[in-house]
């Protein structure tokens, strides 16, 4: 035990005698959570939505009013005169504007005949978002321009009463679970793949061999080095990534504890994995070009971004044995939702069994000898 | 193999000499290479025993072996009476390593990086604090306690080094290229260090090098590797004698004539000449005061004029490239467009 201690204590001294490189494993995930917690979370503001009138009727004066409506307040858009629908297309094509609104003749009196109104909405749907924002606005405001002024005495129509669970989770909030993850994943990534890598590449391995240490204390010393140094990252992360998203859950005791038994147990699994991708590696440009690829692997299939049931089946198989999918639901779960120990207790036993499993596998592998 | 040499160089064989390293036919292969080839030699309780060799040789490749690194693929070797194979944790224990690269953490002190290297071996607490005093104070570098490694020069980390190797007190020392990339005072002050370190512990040594003034100094006896062979062993003097001619003539005449090497060769004690350039020759003799007396007289005699003329003593150089030959070893790999010419006496 001492002599693990020894390889544990080597590692620590050298974690806080680097800061550089302790600040810079907790910026990335830190400037992740704020640059895409605030370019993925917000909504559309001031698009430009042309307008050819070819109808001039009450009704289409009543559409145009609802648009300055609209620019006036919730600013989704503002409207641009057209003459020309040709015009309008085209500008539209080369991103002059992002939409056009066509209301068409005789608009106002199949509106008042009853005789299937229509309006042409043109978009760019290269950009997905910015088009399905405006569909969704314009979808609303045609609802409410067609909902009776005085509601019938019978409902004709079947009305969905949605009750949220939670309040609003704006996508700072969304991201923290990834972002506590992905704080872990690379001090791993950093402290236990690519420094473990570069000692065996200096020689420091070839110190410790020729000592009495034995492989079991070699192995889990280094990997219990590995695991603190992302406990501490993970610590740091969730309570400095809470209060920039303003979750208060890191103020309660109960909560505390299942965060940081999620955060043990994750640096447990990320570590684990880690040591058995490297066990056999010499080069020390293997890990930094592994890195890349297992961010895309790992990151985006657990569900932290996109919804796992939105994935191809393929996709859906990664992320079943993938830990960020463990760990990103488990932080959803006390972060977002305060579900308690139930809520995360799959995660907790898939995240421990995943990293024992790992370095039980990884211990015969590695080398007692150069 | 030269056979005069390794058998002049063998230790002698009594009860009062223990022996600390043995080497019976080890051998490395991986896969059809073969690094290590029957090597055998054996190494005397409190001796300071050097690896000389080409880069390629195997002198690694044997330390590597000696201190459990790796495996041997055939052969046995036993440090401190333990077999490598059967007991490494008993080896282990009782040896120091240095090896070739810096590797002591550059971001811990040098006290934190002998205590971690003391705790690797379980040095007890108390003893782990006396033995950290004694080596700091044995390699000079009490005052740099808690200086950070990286803040060293590279004499002084690769003293630390030294210092890391002995915090257990081991009874065997084995060093890889201790002196390589230091300055001549830095390594000076390395020898003089491991010289005492010999004398107050009385350890015994085993160091590779490719620094033959370095070998020639320190060392008890040498072995000479090379292609994975031990090609000569014995003392710096058994090696130099084992070389042809004791001393080094050269000689540079005014007048170049054809007859000079023919007669330069007819002279007492003279074992080979090797002419180098126009009037220049380099004579391997026996005596080289006989053969410069011989030669002033003949050249008095002919009416010669002698521009210059220098007798040297064979040297380990000389002896290492008898031995090895002067091809560099990248040579074996890509063919030279040229050729060194061999020294006189060399071994083709």
């Amino acid at each position: 035990m001492n002599r693990m201690s020894a390889i544990i204590e080597r590692e620590m001294r050298k974690f806080f005698r680097s800061p550089t490189l302790m600040v810079m494993s907790l910026m990335m995930p830190l400037l992740q959570l704020v640059i895409m917690g605030n370019a993925f979370g917000g909504k559309i503001v001031g698009a430009r939505v042309a307008v050819i009138d070819y109808d001039h009727g009450p009704e289409a004066v009543r559409l145009r009013e609802s648009f300055e409506a609209v620019a006036a307040n919730i600013k989704t858009f503002k409207t641009i005169e057209y003459k020309d629908e040709l015009q309008a297309r085209e500008d539209v094509r080369t991103g002059r504007i992002d939409a056009a609104v066509v209301i068409p003749a005789q608009y106002s009196r199949r509106v008042y005949s009853q005789d299937k109104p229509q309006l042409g909405l043109v978009v760019d749907n290269s950009d997905q978002f910015m088009s399905g924002s405006l569909e969704a606005e314009m979808q609303a405001l045609v609802t409410a321009l067609t909902t009776p002024a005085i509601q019938p005495r019978l409902a004709n129509s079947i009305a969905l009463e949605i009750v949220e669970l939670y309040p609003y989770v704006n996508y700072m909030k969304f991201l923290l679970p990834l972002t506590v993850s992905l704080a872990m994943y690379i001090s791993v990534m950093i402290g236990g793949g690519m420094l473990y890598i570069d000692d065996k590449a200096r020689g420091v391995h070839e110190g410790y061999l020729v000592t009495p240490i034995t492989k079991f204390e070699l192995v889990f010393g280094m990997n219990i080095a590995g695991s603190m140094k992302a406990v501490l990252a993970g610590i740091c992360i969730t309570v400095i990534g809470s209060l920039m998203a303003g979750l208060g859950v890191i103020f309660h005791p109960v909560a505390l504890i299942e965060l940081l038994c999620l955060i043990v147990a994750a640096s447990i699994a990320f570590n684990g994995m880690m040591f058995l991708m490297m066990v056999r590696v010499d080069d020390p440009l293997v890990p930094r070009a592994m890195f890349g690829v297992l961010n895309t692997l790992l990151l985006y299939p657990s569900g932290g971004m996109y919804p796992i049931a939105a994935f191809p089946r393929w996709l859906q198989a990664i992320s079943v044995i993938d830990p960020f999918t463990y760990c990103v639901h488990g932080f959803k779960a006390v972060l977002l939702k305060d579900g308690g120990i139930v809520a995360i207790q799959y995660d907790l036993l898939f995240l421990f069994a995943f990293g024992i499993g790992t370095l039980l596998i990884a211990t015969p592998l590695f080398k007692r000898t150069l | 193999m030269n056979a005069a040499a390794i058998n002049g160089g063998a230790p002698e064989k009594t009860d009062a000499i223990k022996t600390a390293i043995e080497v019976e036919h080890a051998v490395k292969r991986y896969g059809s290479f073969e690094a290590v080839k029957d090597v055998s030699f054996s190494v005397a309780d409190g001796e300071i025993f050097g690896l000389l060799g080409p880069n390629g040789a195997g002198k690694s490749t044997l330390i590597r072996m000696m201190t459990t690194l790796i495996p041997l693929t055939g052969g046995r070797a036993f440090v401190a009476g333990h077999d490598v194979a059967k007991e490494p944790d008993a080896v282990r224990r009782v040896i120091g390593v240095i090896p070739q690269a810096l590797t002591s953490d550059p971001d811990l002190t040098v006290e934190e990086n002998l205590s971690i290297y003391a705790k690797l071996y379980s040095v007890p607490k108390a003893e782990r604090i006396k033995n950290i005093a004694e080596v700091l104070e044995a390699v000079d570098l009490t005052k740099w306690r808690g200086a950070q490694t990286k803040t060293l020069s590279g004499g002084m980390r690769r003293r630390l080094e030294i210092a890391r190797g002995l915090v257990h007190n081991p009874q065997i020392f084995f060093l890889d290229e201790p002196t390589t990339g230091l300055d001549p005072v830095s390594r000076i002050a390395v020898w003089e260090m491991l010289d005492n370190l010999r004398k107050t512990r009385n350890l015994t040594m085993l160091l590779t090098t490719h620094y033959m003034e370095e070998a020639d100094k320190l060392c008890d006896r040498i072995a000479i590797v090379d292609h994975g062979t031990l090609v000569a062993l014995g003392t710096p003097i058994e090696l130099k004698h084992s070389v042809p001619g004791a001393n080094v003539v050269e000689v540079h005449f005014d007048r170049e004539t054809n007859e000079w090497q023919h007669r330069l060769e007819k002279l007492e004690g003279v074992t080979s000449v090797q002419a180098e350039s126009a009037g220049f020759y380099r004579v391997l003799t026996s005596s080289g005061s006989k053969t410069t007396m011989q030669l002033v007289e003949l050249a008095a005699s002919l009416g010669e004029t002698l521009t210059s003329l220098s007798v040297q003593n064979t040297t380990l150089d000389d002896v290492f490239v008898h031995y090895t030959g002067r091809q560099l070893r990248d040579e074996q790999v890509k063919p030279a467009a040229f050729t060194m010419p061999p020294r006189p006496g060399a071994q083709p």
